[in-house]
């Protein structure tokens, strides 16, 4: 890491996949629809993180958050996800 | 008498059934028979590699997801791409899963609750080492214990694994046919077990450990642990020596 490295803060959403089951979402779909929400369409359940850290440029944070969407926040056979900067 | 393999069980920070698997191997088939703690970065030598059932890491993100990035796992993954055995059991196999040494994720199961409970399973292959104690087609009896076992892939997906012969086990009824309510986590295709392309990686969600002898009234899960054991029995062995 190179001294000048500024910081920077990412927000990860995590949801599964369209066309995967979310038996999260379902449930949480059928309570509100039982506590009187009518014309809820679908609710899909995810995960959000908070990623703080220090790169030399935005490109390389940018990279940095991705890979580690790929490798361990996300799990890319039954989840997308997406990044939105804080910090930037 | 079979001489065996050195059989090492991945220890976790949560796994729970190390110690079970651990009697099966060491006491009832009496082979050698040692923990490697997760920090560890060798394997000692050992030919078959189990990954327990438990709740790794507190299954933090997702089952399996932090267990498939310990230290040792790097060793698990040169002995696995060697050809060397590794048996993923239920956490253990969602290590695989998260590891990418087998194919597909875990999603929740498909009624949300955790299932504890003990299900039917028809064997699909029987020329694994893990299943040459079983004829093709037979139903055995084994129990589940988890909230993750979903087992999920895309179609496309699906349809190579049951080209290439990867699908080793499913849930079925107790004559051993395909029915909704005996797939009780939702897995797609009924999928309970799967193994790798050259066969020598092993993951299942039942718990074979927890029904190794008669005395505890199933003795189903044995010739599982047994096959995993034999000496020899394909190329793959030779090769894992010293992974």
């Amino acid at each position: 890491m190179t001294p000048d490295a500024k910081p920077f803060v990412a927000r990860v959403l995590v949801y599964p996949r369209a066309e995967v089951l979310d038996p999260q979402g379902r449930a949480i779909e059928g309570a509100l629809e039982r506590i009187g929400f009518d014309g809820v369409q679908r609710i899909r359940a995810g995960k959000s993180f908070e990623v703080a850290l220090r790169a030399a440029s935005s490109t390389e944070a940018s990279e940095a958050v991705d890979r580690m969407c790929r490798q361990l926040l996300a799990n890319p056979i039954v989840e997308d996800y997406s990044v939105e900067w804080i910090r930037a | 008498m079979d001489p065996g393999v050195k059989c090492g069980i991945v220890v976790f920070p949560g796994s729970n059934c190390d110690h079970d698997v651990y009697h099966v191997l060491g006491h009832v088939l009496e082979q050698e028979t040692l923990f490697l703690w997760h920090q560890k970065t060798s394997l000692e030598g050992c030919e078959l590699i189990v990954l327990p059932g438990g709740f790794s890491y507190g299954d933090y993100l997702r089952a399996g997801s932090m267990a498939a990035h310990s230290p040792i796992m790097a060793a698990v993954r040169r002995h696995a791409e060697a050809g060397g055995r590794v048996l993923g059991i239920c956490n253990g196999f969602q290590m695989l899963l998260e590891a990418g040494l087998l194919p597909g994720a875990m999603r929740r199961n498909r009624d949300l609750r955790f299932l504890s409970v003990d299900v039917h399973l028809r064997v699909e292959r029987d020329d694994l080492v893990y299943c040459s104690g079983y004829r093709r087609g037979e139903v055995l009896r084994m129990p589940i214990a988890h909230a993750e076992g979903n087992y999920v892939d895309t179609d496309e997906a699906l349809d190579d694994l049951e080209r290439s012969g990867q699908v080793v086990f499913r849930y079925v009824d107790s004559e051993g046919n395909l029915a909704s309510g005996a797939n009780l986590n939702g897995s797609k295709r009924s999928i309970a077990g799967v193994c790798s392309a050259e066969g020598n990686v092993l993951g299942l969600m039942p718990h074979p450990e927890r029904c190794a002898e008669d005395l505890l009234g199933n003795g189903d899960g044995l010739a599982l642990l047994a096959g995993a054991v034999q000496a020899g029995g394909g190329a793959e062995l030779t090769a894992a020596v010293g992974g």
